[in-house]
């Protein structure tokens, strides 16, 4: 269950610091602080007057019910888990799903060199954020520990962390011999396995994933195992079937999250590995094995994966996994806002056409990435607290007083010579009252944004 | 820092060392190593030895699956009646089916429009276009050729401003798909206040005893017009608030008080699509279910998704080289909106796209499965066997 700041105020010395001038972590009093821990908005590092007995209890307690864990070194790094919740308006979900792609040991070299540039330059920009592939999984798909060893040691140069993928420990130990000190996470550790892999987690301390398909039970015993030979960072697999097998896959993620957050099961707390390229084992098409892989991942992202190794790199498969993952781990928290008031784009001048939005992130960033580049216009932003057109005009905050109030406010009358306002298609009808409260004249754009630039040339055109 | 603090940092770090591989110049041995080597050498040594335990400590870790107790249910709603092949909403028992498989498969019902709906886009209309004139026709081809399990008329024509069809008109369109096919129905107005529940009335009258779901009730209509039609003709309502809980249970309780039950009651709490605004409804939808489980009266009615407005975002619509062709992006964005709702509880989804609705339908019917009684294939060697 969640740790709730009475909780930790009680581990805390309850002094407020009151013999300094000024307490260590900041905070006004210690329950300002317990407060900021519980909302995970500060670090217990910070309380300089902590006993070492008070600190390990509070970090025990402040730890969150499924570990965090780092895969990578430095630059290259990748952190998932840290999750406290089963649903996300509890709380918020942390550290979104890494998505990696797999790249076998035995291609060409310019086959592995091209599959390393398109998993690196993988890009899709969405509500003013560029979203990005997050790792590589070199898989030892040639049964060879020479060649994965050689396979990882190209990987050396690559901007993304990895994952070693092979049940041989030979194979493993080699590989690890080239990039070890790169922090990898090493898949994986399975009943045959378990001494060899163990010791090279340990040896060159790097995170292992358990792989134990459809059998919890075991999937426990192994965990445990490895928790009592000392090894922390463990991330679990517990199978992905992708045909009638995904109900188990699901049931199976469920349950360990389930474990994980509500009964603290310490066997358990690790964040969770599923592998839609499993797709590709019996689908040979590209087009139904890619929308298949991306429906895997949609199911698994949805109930807890936090990491998912895909086959596939069309784009078309990969923007709908990356706006689910954007969408799921958004923190339902904080509203998604800009800040409102006057935005400029390309050469301006006193005749320049002045456009209407609101301050909902979502729609904001979608009008600018219809008009940055391709139209030279003033764009006011509407304070709607963060809501979309049609949705502030349903619920009032879009309406003519303020869009009149938002014209005065940001000095666009000193500006341009016009005073002509294009709004949203969406708002056609308060035009006129908008008309009749600024005294400008109002011209109802398209419904899309994406229709910004035609409409303005049209317009040019015209006049 | 000397070589020694360095070293002695290192080993502070290390978890295993190969004591035999290990090269020191002896002058650089000095005595405040040999405490940490001692302490490194046990370290390796407990964990050596830890190994040779792990085969029994294995034996000794016992699972038990975190199955619970609900003491709520969703109630069952049957559409389809008369001459209809009936389906069954709700019943679930449990959230997750390794607690209690779930009683239904989710229903898919498929839309079709009162006019030949020029803006629908192009992957759909592809597979549409011949019979779009003919809702009849369009319907048949919905179940015949996409196996829809149930079909969605949206009278979309009685707009006002779109054809203004009258109540009769719009019940002899209602009639033309009743002949057509022989699965329940849906019946849909075209989105008007004022007109929809006047529309829904005299398709409710056209269908009576057929069990249609009315399309739908909220608060900003005569909500009390739709519910006496579904009572007075037989049917259920389609009960809708947008992405608010306590609006919905506020609708339900309303409805009730109209004459209807918890089973002539499936709720729309909005679908948001994948991208604009999905994890609302992720949100929503999952607490109303829980809810009803919790035992909430008001809300446990089954839930209903407008999947379809996935093809409102222009990710799936939009050409746009960049992002690789719409024919697979449209159906994609449809899947994972119908998805993700389907996680969250869902029972019923309006759909448009076949192959949308064929990986749907084929997911959800594990839904119905128990746990650990699927044949599953071997996926132990996959790292050597993909491709
Ligand atoms: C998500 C959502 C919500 C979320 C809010 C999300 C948010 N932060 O805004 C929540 C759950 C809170 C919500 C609440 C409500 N909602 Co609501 N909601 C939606 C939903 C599903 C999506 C809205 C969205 O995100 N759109 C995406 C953004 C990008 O679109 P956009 O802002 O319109 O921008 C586009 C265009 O307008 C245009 N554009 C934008 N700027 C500009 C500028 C220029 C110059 C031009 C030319 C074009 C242009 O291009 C953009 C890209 O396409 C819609 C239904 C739908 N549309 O699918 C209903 C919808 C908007 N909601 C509706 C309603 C009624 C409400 C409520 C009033 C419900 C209630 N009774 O409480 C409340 C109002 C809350 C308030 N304002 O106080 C109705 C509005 C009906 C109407 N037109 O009157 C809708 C249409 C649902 C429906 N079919 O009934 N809602
Ligand atoms: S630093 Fe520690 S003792 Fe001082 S006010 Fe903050 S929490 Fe309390």
């Amino acid at each position: 269950m969640q740790v709730t700041a009475m909780d930790i105020y009680r581990l805390l010395p309850q002094t407020n610091c009151e013999d300094c001038d000024e307490a260590a972590c900041g905070e006004a009093s210690c329950m300002a602080f317990a407060t900021k821990l519980s909302e995970k908005e500060a670090q217990l590092e910070l309380c300089t007057e902590l006993s070492e007995e008070s600190f390990n209890k509070l970090e025990a307690l402040l730890a969150p019910a499924v570990r965090e864990i780092t895969i990578g070194t430095g630059d290259k790094t990748i952190t998932i888990g840290g999750d406290e919740v089963l649903y996300r308006y509890e709380l918020t979900y942390y550290n979104p799903t890494a998505l990696v792609i797999d790249i076998a040991d035995n291609l060409s070299d310019t086959e592995f060199d091209e599959r390393v540039k398109t998993i690196e330059e993988t890009e899709f920009e969405r509500i003013g954020e560029m979203l990005t592939l997050d790792a590589i999984a070199l898989r030892n798909a040639s049964g060879d520990a020479e060649k994965f060893a050689e396979a990882a040691a190209k990987l050396k140069t690559t901007k993304l962390p990895l994952i070693l993928c092979s049940f041989d420990p030979e194979a493993m130990k080699a590989a690890l011999e080239k990039v070890g000190d790169e922090r990898p996470l090493i898949y994986a550790v399975n009943e045959a396995n378990l001494d060899e892999m163990a010791l090279m987690a340990l040896e060159y301390n790097c995170p292992v994933c358990v792989f134990a398909p459809n059998d919890l039970e075991k999937m426990k015993q192994i965990s445990h195992t490895l928790r009592e030979k000392g090894i922390e960072d463990i991330v679990l697999d517990p199978g992905t079937y992708v045909d009638e097998g995904v109900g188990d896959s699901l049931d199976n993620f469920v349950m360990i999250r389930r474990l994980a957050v509500e009964e603290r099961d310490e066997d358990f707390r690790f964040p969770l590995l599923g592998i839609p390229a499993l797709t590709w084992l019996y689908e040979k098409d590209e087009i139904k094995g890619g929308i298949r892989e991306a429906t895997i991942a949609a199911i698994l992202m949805n109930k807890y994966a936090d990491v998912l190794i895909f086959h596939g790199t069309d784009i078309w498969e990969l923007i709908p996994v990356l706006t689910l993952r954007q969408g799921i781990y958004t923190d339902p928290r904080k509203p998604q806002a800009v800040d409102p008031g006057l935005y400029e784009f390309g050469e301006l001048d006193k005749n320049s056409p002045v456009l209407m939005t609101t301050n909902f992130a979502l729609t904001f960033y979608t009008v600018e990435g219809d008009i940055k580049g391709k139209a030279n216009t003033y764009l006011l932003v509407l304070d709607t607290e963060g809501r979309a057109v049609d949705v502030s005009l349903a619920g009032g905050q879009l309406n003519a007083e303020a869009v009149a109030d938002l014209i005065k406010e940001t000095g666009i009358e000193d500006k341009v010579d016009t005073r002509t306002l294009i709004i949203p298609g969406l708002s056609a009808p308060v035009s006129g009252e908008i008309e009749d409260e600024s005294g400008w004249e109002v011209l109802v754009g398209p419904r899309d944004s994406s229709g910004v630039p035609g409409f303005l040339d049209d317009l040019k055109k015209k006049s | 820092m000397d070589k020694m603090s360095q070293l002695l940092k290192l080993l502070e770090k290390t978890d295993y060392i190969e004591i035999n591989e290990f090269r020191m110049d002896f002058d650089e041995l000095e005595l405040q190593l040999m405490p940490a080597m001692q302490r490194v050498a046990q370290q390796v040594v407990t964990k050596q030895a830890a190994v040779q335990e792990s085969m029994k400590m294995m034996e000794t870790v016992e699972f038990a699956p975190p199955i619970k107790d609900y003491p709520g249910e969703v109630a069952e709603v049957q559409l389809g009646a008369g001459t209809r092949k009936p389906v069954y909403l709700g019943g679930q028992q449990a959230l997750y089916r390794f607690e209690e498989s779930q009683p239904h498969e989710p229903v898919v019902t498929f839309d079709v429009f009162d006019i030949p709906m020029p803006g629908l886009p192009r992957p759909i209309r592809e597979h549409f276009s011949d019979v779009m004139e003919h809702p009849g026709e369009w319907a048949k081809k919905a179940v015949k050729d996409f196996g829809a399990n149930m079909v969605t008329i949206h009278l979309i024509g009685t707009g006002p401003k779109v054809m203004d069809k009258t109540p009769r008109q719009a019940a002899e369109d209602i009639e033309e798909v009743l002949q057509a096919v022989d699965v329940p129905l849906v019946v849909g107005g075209s989105g008007d206040p004022q007109k929809d529940p006047i529309i829904l009335e005299a398709a409710a009258m056209a269908a009576e005893d057929e069990r249609c779901l009315l399309a739908s009730a909220n608060l900003d209509l005569d909500y009390k017009r739709v519910a006496k039609a579904a009572v007075d003709y037989n049917h259920a309502v389609l009960s809708w608030a947008i992405t608010d809980i306590n609006m919905q249970k506020t609708l339900n309780k309303y409805l009730m008080k109209e004459g209807l039950t918890q089973n002539d009651i499936v709720m729309d709490p909005t679908t948001c699509a994948l991208g604009y605004g999905i994890e609302f409804s992720i949100d929503v939808i999952t607490r109303t279910r829980l809810a009803a489980l919790k035992g909430d009266k008001d809300l446990q009615m089954p839930m209903s998704s407008g999947t379809t407005n996935a093809w409102g975002s222009r990710e799936a619509w939009m050409k746009n080289d960049a992002w690789g062709p719409t024919d697979y992006r449209g159906p994609i964005w449809e899947i994972f909106t119908g998805l993700t709702m389907m996680l969250c509880g869902v029972d019923i989804f309006m759909m448009l796209h076949p192959l949308s609705v064929q990986l749907l339908s084929e997911i959800g019917s594990t839904f119905t499965k128990e746990y650990l009684t699927t044949d599953v294939p071997d996926i132990s060697n996959w790292i050597t066997e993909l491709e």
